[in-house]
């Protein structure tokens, strides 16, 4: 058989053992990463944390979808989702290590757990700084694919303004995430539309998605002092300029499923303090719960 | 048998339908997908080359579907997708009279010909 015969052939140039998975890119090939003058690295790590922890919880929700799902093709699909925003974690999170070193948690000496590792799974619940839509249980299929829309939307608005930020290495995740989101999007529009026209039980469902999610959007567009700072320095972009273009998406795609766009009152805070400044749904402890548990058990494991 | 007793199934070829109990089981909910068969055209490959099949709801999900299961790792540039059920597949009974006539013209073969090291693909 020739090798152009089949896409997964060895690639016989480069005598490369695998059969999969040649010719990857690095989206941070060629990227000058010393922090640009101007700005605090702590404050950068802190916001990288943010954008990291929104894309890591997501992630292990949509984890969680495997072996559960209505049919495996959506299984794949889902899965694929959280692979994409697990790796702009990982980068996101190597970008907090490198900006601001005390925000790794310590491990015994000669641990081989890297940075990114560190934070992802020995950070304590209150360091998390993920808003509180992302760690809200699954739910239905329903439930998870109108989170999926309004997550993807807020982040897709945050990653498209993001590549114009200073910091050369948050532009280079963002611009490789903004690919990857606007498939997320499109994925989630698709069966929010499916779901809204299908049967009055996958209606309802999806009403009943929208009423309990809603008053979680509002924290999306809440900026934190942080960010502020970093907008001020052209390192971050402002979370509560990117409303009216959320609005615009989400009503179009309403407007397409027949459902009246909602307006709910945002969730109550504990002391004014939001998922951005660590504070959680109890729901976010058993997730950390789960995923952290293997590696703190053994925190000079090599995996 | 006719043609009718055979259907493309699952990327294994020609099934033969024939003599199966084809009434559906009253707890077979996957069924109510239709199959599709996935043609993925590689970074280098010239045409697109049966990979693979998949369930989907209808054909833009089908397309979608065959970008998250066989396209994840790099493998593709562009995907055909067709529903299985549009597609005639040739009968084994009918091997013989298919294909075996083939086999010894040796004079359909360009091998009388010197071919230049620089015509690829040939």
């Amino acid at each position: 058989m020739n090798d152009h015969d089949t896409p997964y052939a060895v690639d016989a140039d480069t005598h490369d053992q695998w059969a999969f998975g040649t010719s990857f890119d690095d989206p941070l090939a060629g990227v000058d990463t010393t922090l640009a003058g101007g700005i605090d690295g702590a404050d950068l790590a802190t916001y990288c944390l943010m954008l990291a922890d929104d894309a890591l919880v997501s992630a292990q929700r949509l984890a969680q979808w495997c072996t559960n799902a209505p049919e495996l093709e959506e299984e794949m699909a889902l899965a694929n989702v959280g692979l994409d925003l697990l790796g702009q974690a990982r980068l996101l999170l190597a970008r907090a290590a490198a900006a601001y070193p005390a925000i790794v948690p310590a491990l015994p000496d000669g641990s081989p757990v890297p940075a990114d590792d560190a934070l992802a799974f020995f950070r304590d619940e209150p360091l998390f700084r993920c808003v509180r839509l992302v760690e809200l249980p699954n739910g239905d299929f329903a439930h998870s694919i109108a989170r999926l829309l309004v997550f993807a939307t807020f982040r897709l608005a945050t990653l498209q303004r993001l590549r114009g930020t200073r910091d050369p290495v948050l532009a280079a995740v963002a611009t490789k995430g903004v690919k990857e989101v606007t498939y997320h999007r499109d994925y989630a529009a698709r069966w929010f539309l499916t779901l809204a026209g299908g049967t009055d039980e996958s209606r309802r469902r999806l009403n009943q998605a929208i009423a309990d999610l809603w008053p979680y959007v509002d924290e999306l567009f809440t900026p934190h002092p942080v960010e502020q700072r970093l907008v001020a320095a052209g390192a971050a972009v402002n979370s509560s300029t990117l409303r009216g273009e959320f609005d615009d998406v989400l009503e179009q795609i309403f407007r397409a499923a027949e459902l009246a766009f909602p307006s709910a009152r945002p969730a109550a805070l504990v002391g004014c303090r939001s998922g951005r400044d660590g504070t959680h749904t109890e729901a976010l402890s058993y997730l950390l719960a789960e995923m952290q548990s293997v590696a703190r058990a053994h925190p000079t494991g090599a995996w | 048998m006719s043609d009718k007793d055979f259907t493309a199934e699952g990327g294994h070829g020609a099934v033969p339908t024939a003599s199966v109990d084809t009434t559906p089981s009253e707890t077979a909910v996957a069924a109510d997908w239709p199959l599709y068969e996935v043609f993925v055209r590689g970074r280098r490959g010239l045409n697109h080359v049966h990979v693979g099949s998949l369930h989907a709801a209808e054909e833009k999900m089908a397309l979608r579907h065959a970008r998250d299961l066989y396209t994840r790792r790099n493998e593709g540039v562009s995907i055909w997708v067709v529903r299985s059920d549009a597609i005639l597949a040739s009968s084994p009974a009918e091997k013989d009279p298919f294909f075996a006539p083939s086999g010894d013209k040796v004079y359909r073969h360009p091998t009388f010909y010197t071919i230049p090291d620089n015509v690829p693909h040939m």
